[in-house]
């Protein structure tokens, strides 16, 4: 399913292309100032909802109920919202975040890894069983991963797996997506011949790998790897059904068992935390979408598919 | 809903010319083996059990129980299980289209080159993707409420009274917001790198011969990006059939309007988790797996189909 481009009109516009005009470059356009004005009427649909977000996560529990949505309450508990949120119930939420962290670590990090082998691997080798596992992975992905997910609780569950990190943990290290991102990539960047050169100076596969394809790869793999750690960091649906005990909970488990304590009887009601902790939750994300910019979007380009 | 994720299904171009060097070897499996070994154990394993399962009752007495087919015939008779079917394929039918339809105008819109600020554009309405669907569904969650929310405040600003977004006629419409907010920008961004990577010397060609913004776009962008516009409905099409996280995370805001088996996805969770109905719970996922991958593979077909 390769996205040829196929372009039939201007057939005959081709073969005039050898002089190429430069009189008015397609590339500079004027602009136009209602399709701006549309675009940023869903700006404001993305924005609004991390607005309120920002602003909510200033008012106290009391300044919640009784301010507008959109401005801020009379006091400004930002500050204390935050000191709060880290230190309600012993801290649990600072432990929620090394725990998501964890999992980013290991999770995210081992899934780019193997990514990384594995697109290489069918990019630049020749070995028997390569047709079938690019069948057998593109087949899986089909298969809706919560249709997985009971037989995955009660495998892991024999295994003595569930309610640890490890039930969290194994299910993230495999990113089919990474694994086609790589195998595109090391196809585009790492030149044979430059691998034929490296072994004909009697370099180990594995040094070859290290030495020369490991650094041609890398744009490929922060893109991967930025992917691969919002999946692990915004998952929900694993951890669910895999941990029982808050204190191996992710950020996201934790914020919706706080947003849900205020429906059992007798719960204590905390929104303005479960506010400032969802605010707390993404800026991590986005910040390292915004400054990696530059790189995944190349990344990504790449890895889209081409003539 | 699962996180989606990004084009997977188009095959990449055929491994580099086997011309040259025709040694195939075993070296490729000592890279690829840690991924397949995974994937073995989290993909495969699981389904090949499922299956195992679904074929099993658990009864108070005698045990553990091989009961054949039994459990599928319970499902299709199984009003619950079809009444979710039905709702998440509304949702797909209604949700899908606006949501992809969005992303490509706002993709032609980055790429025609005639907006002031474009950068900013295509990062900021990317940017719900960072958001967990958790922290997504909580503030569009209290956002829907009439109580702290913003429908509140509308209403008391402007002395209307807008729908309950939590009431049952309204709560679907509500959760494909939310899936909506969350994956325009992603939908964007792969269409939008599909666009860049279309040859310029066909616009040139195609200037030269006085084609117009519009028949630039309708014989020109759309059929070149027409691989990514099927990937991502298939995507989005899984990403309808597995709606889990929104409606669970809703829930407790909107307790009669969603029930636990609301969607197919959650009804496997709930016969699961609180059932303990195993095997049924394992039955029903493989029936929705399968018709899950009958869609998707006919919109493939269909897509994929010259002027079809």
């Amino acid at each position: 399913m390769s996205t040829s481009v196929t372009a039939s009109p201007a057939k005959n516009g081709a073969a005039r292309l050898r002089t190429p005009r430069k009189a008015h470059s397609p590339g500079k356009p004027r602009r136009n100032v209602l399709l701006t004005v549309l675009m940023a009427l869903m700006v404001l649909y993305t924005v609004v909802p991390l607005i309120w977000l920002v602003i909510n996560a200033t008012k106290t529990q009391s300044g919640l109920a009784d301010s507008n949505g959109l401005w801020f309450a009379h006091d400004f508990a930002l500050w204390d919202n935050i000191r709060d949120t880290f230190t309600y119930h012993d801290g649990i939420f600072g432990r929620w975040l090394l725990n998501t962290l964890l999992y980013v670590v290991l999770g995210a990090g081992g899934a780019t890894l193997l990514a990384v082998l594995g697109g290489y691997a069918l990019a630049k080798f020749q070995f028997p069983g390569k047709r079938a596992i690019f069948a057998l992975v593109i087949g899986a992905v089909a298969v809706p991963g919560t249709a997985l997910a009971v037989p995955t609780f009660l495998m892991f569950s024999k295994m003595g797996l569930t309610d640890t990190p490890w039930a969290v943990i194994i299910p993230s290290l495999v990113s089919p997506f990474g694994l086609y991102l790589m195998w595109v990539f090391a196809a585009e960047a790492i030149p044979t011949e430059l691998l034929e050169a490296a072994r004909m100076d009697g370099a180990s596969e594995v040094r070859t790998f290290f030495q020369v394809a490991l650094p041609l790869l890398a744009p490929g793999i922060v893109t991967v790897l930025l992917f691969t750690t919002v999946a692990t960091w915004n998952n929900y649906f694993l951890p669910l059904i895999m941990l029982k005990d808050p204190d191996w909970y992710p950020l996201t488990l934790g914020l919706s068992a706080w947003s849900s304590q205020a429906q059992t009887i007798g719960g204590d009601v905390i929104f303005n935390l479960v506010i400032t902790g969802s605010l707390l939750t993404i800026l991590p994300l986005i910040a390292a979408f915004l400054f990696l910019q530059k790189y995944w979007q190349s990344g990504l380009a790449a890895g889209s598919v081409k003539e | 809903m699962t996180t989606l994720q990004p084009p997977v299904a188009a095959e990449p171009r055929p491994a580099p010319p086997p011309a040259k060097r025709d040694r195939r070897s075993w070296t490729g499996w000592g890279f690829i083996g840690p991924f397949v070994a995974v994937f073995a154990l989290v993909f495969l394993a699981p389904i090949l059990y499922s299956i195992y399962l679904s074929l099993f009752r658990d009864q108070l007495i005698g045990g553990n129980q091989f009961v054949g087919l039994d459990n599928y015939t319970r499902a299709f008779q199984d009003d619950a299980f079809w009444a979710a079917v039905g709702r998440v394929a509304l949702f797909l039918v209604v949700q899908v289209p606006i949501m992809l339809g969005i992303a490509l105008l706002v993709a032609l819109a980055l790429d025609s080159g005639r907006l002031y600020g474009k950068s900013f554009f295509r990062i900021t309405i990317f940017l719900p993707y960072a958001v967990p669907a958790v922290v997504a569904t909580l503030m569009w969650g209290f956002m829907y409420g009439t109580k702290y929310g913003l429908v509140g405040d509308i209403n008391s600003a402007f002395g209307v009274q807008l729908p309950d977004l939590l009431s049952p006629d309204w709560v679907l419409a509500s959760i494909g917001n939310i899936v909506t907010w969350e994956f325009v920008g992603y939908n964007m961004l792969i269409f939008y790198s599909a666009l860049r990577v279309i040859p310029t010397s066909l616009y040139e060609a195609a200037e030269i011969d006085g084609a117009g913004q519009w028949r630039v776009i309708s014989s020109i962008k759309l059929p070149a990006i027409r691989g990514a516009i099927v990937i991502a409905t298939i995507f989005s099409i899984i990403g309808s059939f597995q709606l889990f996280n929104e409606p669970s995370i809703l829930r407790p805001l909107a307790l009669n309007s969603i029930t636990t088996d609301y969607t197919p996805n959650f009804y496997t969770y709930s016969l699961s988790f609180n059932g303990q109905q195993h095997n049924y719970s394992a039955t029903v996922a493989i029936i929705m797996g399968v018709i899950t991958m009958i869609v998707a593979y006919a919109v493939q077909l269909r897509g994929m189909r010259k002027g079809a």
